[in-house]
């Protein structure tokens, strides 16, 4: 089969985003910080805003009119999430606050009916702290014990290692699809499978996968799946839980409340079915349709060429990084994605940042939330320039110029 | 001096650079390179002010009822910030370290280094000093 590809019209796509036409510090704004939290595209500001304009009321309650009409809209982004992550079925698709929220409601709610002393969970040493410290409780809470995942200089999983550390004692496998801090996309569908064979659940945190790849969750055969809205260009406070029915219907309520009954009385309560069971209390309901916007909006441009001009750009950043004199890469893994994070020798990575920022150049620096990460680089943290299909070449060329400017006036 | 003397003087030096930010962080850059260092005998992890994504140490002594301080930082830009507050602070008693407003660090546009979410110890530094002088305001009275 021929693939034809399609050449993304960089402009276009940054005429829908309104805000990256504002000035910082006196310059046009220069935003690589996507995998913090990506911009928004007016058609996602647009729902949000319609939404307290025309469609205002709560779901699943009321008989009148606006209330049908916005349960509707909001099961109809339900099923856009279903078919955007290619979940056997809608009520796999549970609304959460965010990926935070989803990995917290499976470490709470999975650790009380099956982890018990004795256990072991694996994580891996490249995990964001939301993907550590649930399950740490969770082992201190039951006696379970955490191991993890040790990665290579590339930043790459030692998968020899994961290989070895599994057992039947192995219940949970939580790992990181791609990493926040080093680009790396792991072979969550080795993983994945590696872990059933001991009888493992398995749990992928995507928050920095979903905005750069097509995902299949039958295709990675994996339990749950979890992201949030706001890294793949919708609103923040919103995200997802995919979990395969049959686990979803073994859990028990996490928060329990209005809407996540079918009965209550003070000797027994009945509670309501998949995936309600899991909603409690009034949901982020503007928040699930303007996610549903921005998967629309990302699919019309299509996540294939969305991954192949990413990854051109990242390409070329790496490439032009290399160039400058002390700057170490941190994480070179073969397989990346959109996310370059370096150190400059005798720089500290604040001092770049403040300086990038004052010619209005928006990175991150720090520990970016990967603590364990930075002990085993031995370095206090990194500069991240992540990237999203709104970026360019010549962002990336004054990207350049404001670094070397920076590390002149440092030395 | 005084320390809203101290404060006008450097308000004035960085009315020097107008808008330019340029020369103002390179002027912060060099402040940081001249501060003094930090006696390696007092670079301990106790001495250490936590939250910040640059470490800042921190050592303060009371000589004659005034207070002395010496700091060290790892990021540059937090060590010029340092050198200021120290030129300000240092050399007064207590009370007055206690009671100080330390309004120039707005006045001469450095007010960003304050928001909580910049982390870069500036605001964690000023508590530190604040309460090291109030503990050896104690130990003298006592």
């Amino acid at each position: 089969m021929t693939q034809h590809k399609i050449k993304l019209d960089v402009t276009k796509i940054r005429s829908d985003f309104p805000i990256l036409s504002r000035e910082v510090n006196g310059q046009p704004l220069i935003y690589f910080d996507s995998g913090a939290t990506a911009q928004k595209p007016r058609i996602v500001i647009d729902t949000l805003t319609n939404y307290y304009l025309h469609d205002n009321a709560n779901i699943h309650r009321g008989v009148h009119k606006l209330s049908q009409d916005i349960t509707t809209k909001y099961e109809e982004a339900r099923a856009t999430i279903q078919k955007h992550l290619n979940a056997q079925h809608i009520h796999e698709i549970v609304f959460t606050c965010g990926a935070t929220d989803s990995i917290n409601l499976v470490a709470a709610t999975f650790g009380k009916k099956f982890i018990k002393a004795g256990d072991e969970i694996i994580v891996s040493e490249m995990e964001h702290h939301s993907n550590i410290l649930p399950w740490q409780m969770l082992c201190e809470e039951t006696g379970a014990t955490l191991k993890v995942i040790p990665i290579n200089d590339a930043g790459e999983l030692k998968m020899d290692e994961f290989k070895s550390m599994l057992s039947n004692k192995v219940k949970m496998v939580a790992v990181t699809h791609v990493s926040n801090t080093l680009g790396t996309i792991n072979p969550v569908k080795e993983i994945t499978a590696l872990a059933h064979a001991v009888d493992a659940c398995v749990l992928i945190d995507g928050a920095q996968a979903v905005p750069h790849m097509k995902v299949d969750v039958q295709n990675i055969a994996c339990d749950f799946y979890c992201f949030s809205a706001h890294k793949i260009y919708g609103p923040t406070g919103v995200g997802v839980l995919y979990g395969k029915e049959n686990w979803l219907n073994k859990l028990p309520p996490y928060r329990t409340g209005g809407g996540t009954i079918k009965s209550v009385s003070f000797n027994k309560t009945i509670y309501a079915d998949l995936p309600l069971k899991f909603e409690a209390g009034t949901p982020h309901i503007e928040g699930g349709i303007g996610l549903a916007a921005a998967i629309n909006y990302v699919n019309k441009i299509g996540l294939d060429t969305i991954a192949a001009y990413e990854h051109e750009l990242m390409e070329y950043a790496t490439e032009k990084l290399s160039e400058i004199n002390g700057l170490r890469l941190i994480g070179t893994a073969k397989n990346k994605a959109s996310v370059i994070s370096f150190f400059v020798d005798g720089a500290h990575p604040f001092d770049i940042g403040t300086i990038l920022d004052k010619q209005g150049i928006a990175v991150r620096t720090g520990h970016h939330c990967t603590q364990p990460l930075m002990t085993c680089y031995k370095i206090p943290g990194t500069i991240r320039v992540s990237l999203a299909f709104y970026n360019t070449k010549e962002e990336i060329k004054k990207l350049i110029d404001a670094l070397n400017k920076a590390i002149k006036m440092l030395n | 001096m005084e320390i809203e003397k101290i404060e006008q003087e450097i308000i004035d030096e960085f009315e020097l650079f107008g808008k330019d930010w340029e020369s103002k962080y390179e002027h912060l850059i060099e402040l940081g390179k001249s501060l003094p260092i930090i006696d390696p005998i007092y670079k301990t992890d106790d001495k250490l002010i936590r939250g910040c994504q640059s470490r800042v140490w921190l050592y303060s002594e009371i000589v004659n009822g005034k207070i002395n301080f010496s700091a060290d930082s790892d990021a540059i830009i937090t060590k010029g910030l340092v050198a200021l507050v120290i030129r300000v602070l240092a050399n007064h008693t207590p009370d007055e370290i206690i009671n100080a407003k330390l309004n120039f660090i707005n006045a001469i546009g450095l007010k960003e280094h304050l928001s909580p979410t910049r982390a870069n110890g500036l605001v964690n530094m000023i508590k530190q000093m604040k309460m090291d002088a109030l503990a050896l305001k104690s130990k003298i009275s006592s």
